[in-house]
């Protein structure tokens, strides 16, 4: 049993995709039923393994290839909270998608590589090997190019390449280190301490800039973010699917497992490599905030705004301190709640106003309130407003970067959140306080169906939820505590 | 090689005698077409998988023919290596031929007046044999009558439309195999003459680092690379595989130069480790990488989806070459890393499957389109979803990606030259992924994008065929996944000098 846990997680989101494949065009409720069920199943055994883990159960699946090479699926404390995460997201995803999409053609195609992608996620989540992780980090980039591209115009076929130009290279250098390492010191498991002395300390100073350059492309690091904001011609689904499920999470936690179950805090910190990564995560998020702060368009700002907030998974865990930690692995599931609030409604908004460009959303507010109201919640976490979840994240933050005896920190906290105000309040404002064009005004934008509507607000409440009861033993803050008591701690 | 001697009776004679049969059969009617690729089909993979499992189960099998024993007589000779290729090439040609049925049988509508109709049965299943009999043979000289009925085949095959293209191709292929010959023989009576046979394994007791032997391997060598489409010896090969009709291509892909390649390596790994040196290995490797980077780059520039794939060829047998220089890579630490030998051989079946697929998928391509332009690719993705798939998966494992038998392969490979220091390897492997990626991804980012209305329909294309070549692209993924099978199996007769190294 504790053997095909794992197994039936990872198969909960690749049997829809497999089958779904094989299914026509017009078979859309067995499709639609498929996505739904898997999501169902998944969310349902996450439910046990979380009651069980909690109690310090683990569960593990090995799998020989050759000598050498083999790949383990492991269900511990720190891949069930992203792996909740990218459950429950995928859930609300699949129904907003399922909406937002209506009788539009191709959709075959897309629910099955949109299900791949999860499944893609879902054994990221659980990888126990450096080479698990890179099979279904691959595996991720294969299975959402398909989707970047899904319109087939111009615009979005140059996303698509500008994200194999960035990602492939990126696997590259991923591969490099693995091999570098692995050839010295054999198969490295993460949360087993490898003989990495064995290694020269510049080699290994290598083998980590290596690591955060592949894994770095897809949590968007300056300057590796470039394919982020071309992405966005992608349909609002896929948006949610990049920015909040699957793929710059999928870097965040690449980078929280480097750090901590193969390199471990102790030789980091030998090697002097902690600060330079919270350099450049800081130099991250305050250029992704002065380069939101330049845009017109909604979803692009939203996009610059990701390679931000993204980065606070990547600071709090470069600085290490019980404290930090807590804030960059909360902030891993807070910024996904509210970024995919966020992208819901603006996909919403260009769907059923035809709002694309920020000077449109005057006076939106009253008209659609639902939306407006999900949309400014999402924007006030993103700020650091409490009882928004990204307070509690930014709270952690501040006092690990003083923990950590790292003050500078508190400054990019800070100048972050204001740029964070700068560029989401002027939003806020048009929203409820401008009077819309005449033209705007004798369009009349209705809020249908609920299952477009539904998916926002539930995650909107999420992410109001997880700031309020933080203290709850149920709340991400806790479950990130137990991680950090459990592996981190000496 | 060491060997079991055992009476297996004739029946492993039979993968070479069954094909044979069938081809001459194809000649003298060619209404039997139909039933013979059904049955040959069906008959010769099964035989060869038992032949594995006798492999398997037995160890190296070492079957003298007729009961003479060499230097007497002359003896096949079975190991894990020769097992897999065989079992590869039932699966291809078992894969190519059904996928040929409707369109060079009797039933196509005048295919029975044709070159092509008449020819290609005969000449596939006469490969067929010819590929057995090579994998089989234990002697330099059976070797050299099956490479010779090999290249033979093979010519004839690309020339089989009879247009002046592609007779041009098979000429210069003709002339390339011709020179390949001459010198393989020249080498092997060289051989004769210093060590009084022909027999494998009696060689390898016998030869010496002498200057005789080392020629002769040299001669050797350069004859089957010039048969394997080596660079410098690759240009017979892009309009030769390009040219031919799509499922011959599949087979003159994905099979027939690793045959040339398969004796090379049980040359130097098997007969004359000894005799190695320190030049030819890394000679080899230069050669191989030259050939993976020229290869990649002019596929990226063609604009004919036969001609990509026919150059990522040309690239993806460089890989094979590696083998060389990084072969006992590993060292006592990391016994692992002492892969590159299986890394290659692996690699070499995953792309026999991966590339036959693709050239059948091109195929389809070009009976929808009625061309194979890059650019004419539009919405293909659309109406050609299972062909796009199959040529998407096949590409996972040319671009060596987990969890395909690509990647399986280049992780072998990229161990053992981390691990021997040997990082220019690496740095090579690494940069062809990346520009199998280029040329890979531009076909396919053509079948993503919209058809324009004004464009021509898509023909339709029957399901069963679509579903062929995907099969054959599932293979080469589950290579990877199920890479412990064949890694063991490999295992079988492995030569020492595969796990220490050439020297």
């Amino acid at each position: 049993m504790s053997a095909l846990l794992p197994l039936t997680i990872l198969l909960s989101s690749l049997i829809p995709a497999v089958v779904t494949f094989f299914l026509s065009e017009r078979n859309v409720y067995l499709r639609n039923g498929l996505s739904l069920g898997g999501a169902v199943v998944k969310l349902v055994l996450l439910a046990i393994m979380l009651s069980e883990v909690a109690r310090g159960a683990i569960y593990e699946l090995r799998f020989d290839l050759v000598p050498g090479l083999f790949l383990l699926l492991r269900v511990d404390d720190l891949s069930l909270l992203f792996v909740t995460l990218s459950g429950f997201l995928w859930l609300l995803t699949t129904i907003y998608a399922i909406a937002y999409f209506g009788k539009s053609a191709h959709l075959t195609r897309f629910f099955g590589f949109f299900s791949l992608c999860v499944a893609a996620t879902t054994g990221i989540a659980l990888s126990g090997t450096l080479i698990t992780f890179f099979l279904f980090y691959e595996l991720l980039t294969l299975s959402t190019w398909p989707l970047v591209v899904h319109k087939g115009d111009a615009k979005s076929l140059r996303a698509g390449r500008v994200y194999l130009a960035f990602t492939m290279p990126g696997a590259a250098a991923l591969l490099v280190a693995i091999i570098w390492l692995e050839s010295a010191v054999g198969p490295v498991e993460f949360r087993v301490a490898a003989p990495l002395h064995d290694l020269g300390d510049w080699s290994l100073r290598a083998i980590f800039a290596l690591f955060i350059l592949g894994i770095g492309v897809k949590s968007a690091l300056v300057p590796l973010h470039g394919w982020l904001p071309a992405a966005m011609a992608a349909p609002a689904p896929v948006s949610a699917l990049l920015h909040a499920v699957a793929v710059v999470k999928a870097g965040a936690f690449g980078i929280v497992r480097i750090v901590y179950d193969v390199f471990g805090i102790g030789l980091l910190q030998q090697l002097t490599l902690g600060l330079p990564l919270a350099i450049l995560a800081s130099i991250t998020i305050i250029y992704g905030s002065i380069r939101a702060l330049q845009q017109t368009d909604i979803k692009r700002r939203l996009a610059y705004s990701t390679v931000s907030q993204v980065s606070y998974i990547v600071l709090g865990t470069a600085l290490a301190g019980p404290f930090a930690t807590i804030g960059g692995l909360i902030h891993l599931v807070h910024q996904g709640l509210m970024k995919i609030t966020l992208f819901f409604c603006a996909g919403i908004f260009a769907e059923r106003a035809q709002i694309t460009r920020i000077d449109e959303l005057d006076g939106i507010g009253p008209r659609m309130p639902w939306t407006a109201l999900c949309f400014s919640i999402g924007a006030m976490g993103m700020i650091g407003i409490p009882p928004i979840a990204g307070f509690v994240s930014k709270w952690y933050l501040g006092i690990g970067a003083l923990q950590a005896g790292q003050h500078w920190v508190i400054g990019v906290l800070t100048v972050s959140s204001l740029l964070n105000a700068l560029y989401f309040l002027p939003l806020l404002y048009r929203i409820w306080f401008r009077t819309p064009s005449d033209a705007a005004q004798a369009a009349a934008p209705r809020e249908y169906p609920v299952a477009l509507i539904a998916p926002p607000v539930l995650t909107a409440i999420a992410a109001l939820a997880t700031g309020l009861l933080a203290g709850s033993s149920l709340s991400p803050l806790s479950w990130a505590t137990l991680i950090v008591e459990r592996s981190y701690l000496p | 090689m060491a060997f079991f001697e055992a009476s297996e009776g004739p029946w492993p004679a039979l993968l070479i005698g069954v094909p044979l049969l069938a081809a001459f059969t194809a000649i003298v009617t060619w209404r039997a077409a139909r039933l013979l690729i059904w049955s040959g089909a069906a008959v010769v993979p099964v035989l060869s998988v038992v032949l594995l499992a006798r492999v398997i189960h037995a160890g190296g099998l070492r079957l003298p023919i007729g009961g003479w024993a060499p230097p007497l007589g002359i003896a096949f000779a079975v190991d894990g290596l020769s097992a897999g290729f065989i079992v590869v090439t039932g699966l291809v040609m078992a894969g190519v031929l059904l996928f040929a049925l409707p369109q060079f049988t009797a039933s196509a509508p005048g295919a029975a007046e044709s070159r092509a109709g008449y020819a290609f049965v005969p000449l596939v299943f006469l490969a067929w044999a010819a590929l057995n009999a090579l994998f089989l043979s234990g002697d330099l000289f059976n070797l050299y009558v099956a490479l010779e009925l090999l290249t033979l085949s093979a010519v004839a095959l690309v020339a089989i439309d009879g247009r002046s293209g592609t007779i041009a191709a098979a000429i210069r292929y003709a002339l390339f195999g011709l020179f390949g010959s001459l010198a393989y023989l020249l080498g092997a009576a060289l051989l004769y003459a210093v060590h009084g046979t022909l027999d494998m394994a009696l060689i390898a007791e016998r030869a010496t680092a002498d200057g005789a032997t080392v020629i002769a391997g040299a001669l050797m060598t350069a004859g089957l690379a010039a048969k394997t489409a080596l660079f410098p010896f690759h240009a017979w090969l892009p309009p030769a595989h390009s040219g031919a009709p799509a499922p011959a291509s599949a087979i003159l892909s994905g099979l027939v130069p690793k045959a040339s390649f398969y004796i090379i390596v049980r040359i130097w790994f098997d007969v004359m480790p000894q005799a190695a040196g320190t030049i030819m290995p890394v000679l080899l490797g230069v050669l191989g990488s030259c050939a993976i980077i020229y290869g990649s780059v002019l596929a990226i520039r063609q604009e004919q989806l036969k001609l990509v794939i026919a150059y990522s060829t040309v690239a993806q047998l460089g890989y094979l070459f590696l083998i060389f220089p990084l072969a006992g890579g590993g060292g006592e630490p990391q016994p692992w890393a002492a892969g590159a030998w299986t890394g290659g051989i692996i690699h070499a079946f995953s792309h026999a499957l991966a590339k036959a697929a693709m050239f059948l998928c091109a195929g389809l391509f070009m009976e929808a389109l009625g061309h194979d332009r890059i650019a004419g690719l539009r919405g293909a993705a659309h109406h050609l979803p299972l062909t796009v798939f199959a040529f998407a998966l096949a590409g996972v494992s040319l671009m060596g990606l987990p969890p395909s038998g690509g990647f399986t392969a280049k992780y072998l490979l990229l161990t053992a030259s981390f691990a021997g220091g040997q990082i220019g390897w690496a740095i090579v492997i690494m940069v062809g992924g990346l520009l199998a990626a280029l040329y890979l991804f531009r076909p396919l980012t053509y079948a993503f994008t919209r058809r324009g209305l004004e464009e021509r329909e898509f023909a339709r294309v029957p399901r069963p065929r679509q579903v062929i070549p995907l099969l054959l692209a599932g293979l080469s993924i589950l290579l990877g996944i199920a890479s412990a099978a064949p890694y063991d199996i490999l295992q079988i007769g492995r030569p020492h000098a595969a796990v220490e190294g050439l020297e």
